[in-house]
């Protein structure tokens, strides 16, 4: 049972939030001009580590923001979250402030 | 010696108020006992020793233990809808008038028939679920019901549980879980510091050992102490202190859940409270303070009632005053056990002898014990305890080997020691490490803000629980609120004990009879252990799930280490790199009700009606499930049935007029001088065009190019639009909508809200549609000035309105939203006015059938693994913009000509209804395996074809129009000759909805 920061609600329980894939995706920058490797890459391919992701999740029960999430797959730390347009890796090393 | 607790000391006994007797039945027998009492001392104190049956032999078993893990002495609790079987009898509080009975015999304790799986035990040895049922195969099922009549446990009330059930969430600083000398101390210091402080302790009151145990703090009895601590604890307004309650599972986080018998100390719970409440707890610092379960020993029949661990021995002569036995052994590794002969001989009983497998013991405790006269055997074992029904004897025998002694004795008390209760700081995922000294598995680092102290850690001297508890109170505090304060620390005279010999299974005797149990709720002996061995199971994991070795309700809290002692041994292995199993929540069994709360029946989860739910419910609607939402499937008159019922109101709306409630419908308010651009790129087909004042039907698809959703988007306004949704995926549109804007998109200025909830909605079908609507509707309708896709905002009788031109019927059909609060008024006036006009309100059922005879897709076409294509709606695709999903729509495997693609199906003979979900097949005389060429979507009859009809998604579609096929429904047996049709099985130019 995790405790998300929201940028905007602070911490709350895992509840209220819903989870929504990858984040370490991006939709293409110019959809007329991506390659079919690209849109593969990007509709399909996904890693699967065992450690530090960055992850989707919307407070849904809140106030809607989709946020990333940095979270540890295999001890369940979470680390860093941002909003969708600020920078945010899985290799982030700026601590934990969750 | 039974009845009349003849067994009950004149004086001992702190824990009960003898000035309140109690009576109480167990198998039918009255017995009394006093106010504080559980079960088990109340049976022990009238001599009661046979409590029940083992799970696998039938055999004979009493009380092992005096807490939690008790895995023996299980019983049936209470009667009728309150009966709760397998109950541990050394936590049940005595109340008056409690039955309880015997559980797993047949037919009675005393005479079990099935005990002679005792003779035949060794074909039931480990794994012999795997050998013996296997063959024939298939006859599994045939067995199993014997099997599991045989091995049962208690028998549920088969009855709906009248109790009520609670949650309650709660944030602390600090959670102590244990209230015994070191969670009672980390409580203190952490209360001092001004902590919010929670404690938590399973039994009914706190102070743990220090109620079994005699001891002095400070001089005084521990008990004083005690009393002083808990009252200063209890008094603090910064202390949640809850006793009968279990810390069950420890989660991600500190988050801790526990549940709080409440009311299980009563006959029938009070009414104003509930009879279990599970405590949520998310705590900045936790303790574990859950003290040590003393291990047995596996020797020869060590299962004889009358056989218990040591500590529980004396701890029912200290807390319930109960003399277990007169003439008492006591069998131990290590110097702790010795605390019961003293006690047992301080409280006027006999110790026959003292075996200890050491060679020359010399603690302070075994030393006071010899210069009360008792003899000790050292460097011996008991080899075999006799008796049937009750323990008479026991054999002593030096390890080296040689005679056996027998010894006369009705109590033996075993001792392998204390392992650490670690199952809380175990669940996290947490590793233990083994300690040499005393010889068990202490926890290691926490994962969590965690620690654990006092026996849980390892630390069993009293005076290390009082200093250790305190210091992890005052750092805790320290940890989750800064500052400190010192704390003075009691102070407790320490006994030098050496250390235990490291074994927990002896040899057989001479005799060489007996079983040596180590699991003794699953009868799991040292010889399952080893035949695991033999047949080459190393894992610890693989041993417990092949011998069921801690499988049982207990959990293994007192077979674990043995198991593991004797893997170590058959390996030639430290028993640290054998390993340990993996414990999970919960601790003990926690009833289905308390975990279900208040959220059972109607509360199980929310309903949502529309505005007009009343209406259906007093015009007889038949209702159906939608999700959340509940929905009128159909009205009957008098007898109808749901096919009469939906065919009656498909004639009358295709006849005349009819009103159907559509308020689920996802609505979402669109704004912004972006939309325009948005929704052209959310929706699959053109929306940059729409022109203010009309609707258009869109299709979205999902990024990899399968469809999403359809619905009806309008323009209301220059920047505004209303988009709906279908009604299961209202939720997840809205998301992705979210989630385009604010991570893909952010540079759109739009703004999107639910606005499901706002608007009531119903649908005017019918040729006469425009006759129902034209007097109450304030703007005109006429076809000139609202043709076909029209959508326009207005007043409905005065209230605020939304009107759209558009049918899924496909008939002339109007769509109105309402505001909420004038729904119902609004649908009255609609359903009144349609029915002087011979319509009607049509339900889910008839929806249905009117968008198969058209035609539409819905759910079960839109089913994830479906293209625009395959549904017929490929020419919606744009080609002149990007959209969501469009990148992928032109991936090979999507444009297979193969594809399964919608088409209509008839019945050859125009009468067999078609099952929905039958397989679509070439030939129905082919023996299996055929290639399936599709199935069945949806299935009506079509009033006005007067034949039943079906939607498909059928492999090359329409390719195949007018092939006969078999649709076989091998579940049921039943087949039908259908042949391929368009789906558009009416009207499919489409004049009666444009007018």
């Amino acid at each position: 049972m995790f405790i998300i920061k929201c940028p905007y609600c602070g911490e709350r329980d895992v509840t209220e939030f819903s989870y929504g894939g990858d984040a370490t995706r991006a939709y293409p920058q110019d959809p007329a001009q991506a390659t079919p490797e690209d849109w593969h890459a990007y509709v399909y391919e996904r890693d699967n580590p065992r450690g530090w992701h960055v992850e989707w999740w919307q407070h849904s029960q809140g106030c809607r923001q989709w946020l990333k999430l940095r979270r540890n797959t295999l001890t369940h730390e979470l680390g860093r979250t941002a909003l969708p347009h600020e920078p945010l890796s899985p290799d982030d090393d700026e601590g934990s402030d969750a | 010696m039974i009845g009349d607790q003849l067994r009950r000391h004149p004086t001992l006994g702190g824990a009960l108020d003898r000035s309140k007797a109690l009576r109480f039945s167990f198998d039918g027998q009255r017995y009394s006992g006093f106010q504080g009492d559980t079960l088990a001392s109340a049976l022990l104190a009238n001599g009661v020793t046979l409590l029940g049956r083992s799970f696998k032999y039938h055999r004979p078993r009493g009380v092992m233990s005096i807490g939690s893990e008790e895995s023996n002495a299980l019983a049936e609790l209470r009667t009728g809808a309150r009966r709760e079987p397998n109950t541990r009898m050394t936590q049940i509080e005595l109340f008056q008038g409690l039955e309880a009975q015997s559980q797993n015999r047949w037919p009675s304790l005393n005479l079990d028939l099935l005990s002679i799986n005792g003779l035949v035990a060794p074909f039931l040895a480990a794994g012999f679920y795997y050998k013996t049922f296997m063959r024939p195969r298939g006859f599994w099922e045939k067995y199993e019901y014997f099997i599991r009549r045989a091995a049962g446990l208690g028998r549920a009330s088969g009855e709906a549980d009248p109790d009520r059930y609670e949650r309650i969430h709660r944030h602390c600083d600090i959670l102590v879980t244990g209230a015994g000398a070191a969670g009672l101390a980390a409580a203190k210091s952490a209360m001092q510091a001004g902590a919010r402080v929670a404690i938590l302790d399973e039994r009914e009151a706190p102070g743990g050992w220090l109620r079994f145990d005699r001891n002095l703090i400070e001089g005084a009895p521990a008990t004083v102490w005690l009393d002083e601590t808990v009252a200063a604890l209890r008094a603090a307004d910064n202390v949640t202190f809850l006793t009968r309650t279990t810390a069950f599972g420890y989660y991600d986080h500190n988050l801790i859940t526990a549940v709080e018998r409440v009311q299980d100390h009563r006959a029938v719970p009070d009414p104003h409270k509930p009879r279990q409440r599970i405590w949520t707890f998310r705590a900045k610092q936790v303790i574990l303070a859950t003290g040590a379960v003393e291990q047995p020993l596996a020797f020869a029949d060590n299962d004889r009632p009358g056989v218990m661990l040591a500590g529980a021995l004396r701890g029912y002569l200290n807390a319930y005053g109960v003399m277990a036995g007169h003439k008492a052994v006591i069998f131990s590794n290590n110097d702790h056990a010795y605390r019961t002969a003293l006690d047992l001989i301080d409280a006027g009983g006999a110790i026959e002898a003292v075996v200890d497998v050491r060679p020359s013991p010399a603690g302070d405790l075994v030393r006071a014990v010899r210069d009360r006269g008792v003899r000790v055997y050292t460097d011996s074992i008991v080899s075999h305890a006799k008796g049937g029904h009750a323990l008479q004897a026991c054999d002593v025998t030096p390890r080296g080997g040689g005679r056996p002694e027998t010894i006369e004795c009705d109590a033996l008390g075993m001792s392998g020691g204390w392992n650490p209760a670690v199952h809380l700081h175990s669940q996290t995922g947490a590793k233990l490490d083994w300690r040499d000294d005393p010889g068990c598995f202490v926890p290691a680092t926490a994962k969590w803000p965690c620690v654990s102290v006092g026996a849980a850690n390892g630390d069993f001297q009293l005076a290390d629980c009082l200093a250790n508890g305190s210091e992890a109170g005052a750092q805790a505090a320290k940890a989750s609120m800064g500052g400190t304060t010192a704390t003075a620390v009691p102070g407790v005279r320490a006994f030098r004990e050496e250390r235990p010999h490291p074994i927990w299974e002896v040899p057989l005797g001479p005799d060489r009879r007996g079983k040596r149990f180590v699991d003794f709720q699953n009868d799991v002996t040292v010889e399952d252990v080893e035949l695991a061995h033999r047949e080459g199971f190393v894992s610890v994991e693989h041993l417990k799930r092949y011998t069921t070795m801690g499988m049982a309700t207990d959990q293994g809290k007192t077979s674990n280490i043995a198991g593991l002692a004797i893997m170590a041994r058959l390996r030639d292995k430290p028993i640290p790199e054998v390993g340990t199993t993996t414990f999970r929540p919960p601790f003990t069994p926690v009833s289905i009700g308390a975990i279900a709360g208040q959220e059972r029946g109607q509360h199980f989860q929310p309903l949502r009606r529309t505005s007009m739910d009343d209406w259906h419910a007093e015009n007889g609607a038949v209702f159906q499930n939608v999700g959340l939402w509940r929905r009128p499937h159909y009205y009957p008159h008098a007898q109808e049935d749901v096919d009469d019922a939906s065919r009656r109101e498909v004639t009358a709306t295709r006849g005349a007029v009819g009103v159907c409630d559509v308020t689920t419908l996802g609505k979402i308010d669109v704004q912004g001088p972006d939309a325009a651009e948005f929704l052209n790129r959310i929706y699959a087909n053109g929306f940059a065009k729409l022109p203010v004042g009309k609707a258009r039907y869109g299709l979205m698809l999902r990024e990899d190019g399968m469809v999403f959703d359809d619905g009806v988007t309008s323009r209301l306004g220059e920047t505004r639009y209303l988009m709906t949704t279908t009604t299961g995926n209202a939720g997840p549109v809205m998301a992705k909508l979210e989630f385009y804007l604010q991570t893909v998109w952010p540079e759109l200025r739009v703004r999107i809200t639910s606005v499901t909830e706002q608007w009531a909605g119903f649908s005017v079908a019918g040729p006469k549609a425009r006759e129902v609507l034209q007097d109450v509707i304030d703007i005109d309708i006429s076809d000139g000035a609202f043709p076909f896709m029209a959508a326009a905002e207005c007043r409905f009788a005065g209230a605020p309105a939304r009107l759209f031109r558009i049918s899924f019927s496909g008939e002339r059909a109007y769509e109105v939203n309402v505001a909420a609060d004038h729904g119902a008024e609004a649908w009255a006036l609609t359903v009144a006015k349609a029915q002087a006009l011979g319509g009607s309100v049509y339900g889910l059922e008839s929806l249905g059938t009117m968008r198969i005879e058209k035609g539409h897709v819905a759910g079960t076409e839109i089913n994830g693994q479906t293209t625009a294509d395959d549904l017929g709606l490929g020419g919606m695709l744009s080609s002149k913009k990007e959209f969501i999903g469009k990148a992928m729509t032109g991936r090979p495997a999507y444009l297979a000509p193969d594809r399964q693609k919608l088409v209509g199906l008839r019945p050859v003979d125009g009468a067999t209804w078609i099952k929905a979900g039958a397989q679509l097949i070439e030939d129905g005389a082919a023996a299996p395996p055929v290639q399936m060429l599709g199935h069945v979507t949806a299935v009506a009859f079509s009033p006005e074809l007067n034949t039943p009809i079906a939607l498909a998604l059928l492999s090359g579609g329409m390719a195949r129009a007018g092939a006969a096929l078999e649709a076989a429904y091998p579940l049921t047996g039943e087949s039908v000759r259908v042949r391929v049709v368009s789906p558009h099985f009416l009207d499919p130019e489409g004049t009666r909805m444009h007018g």
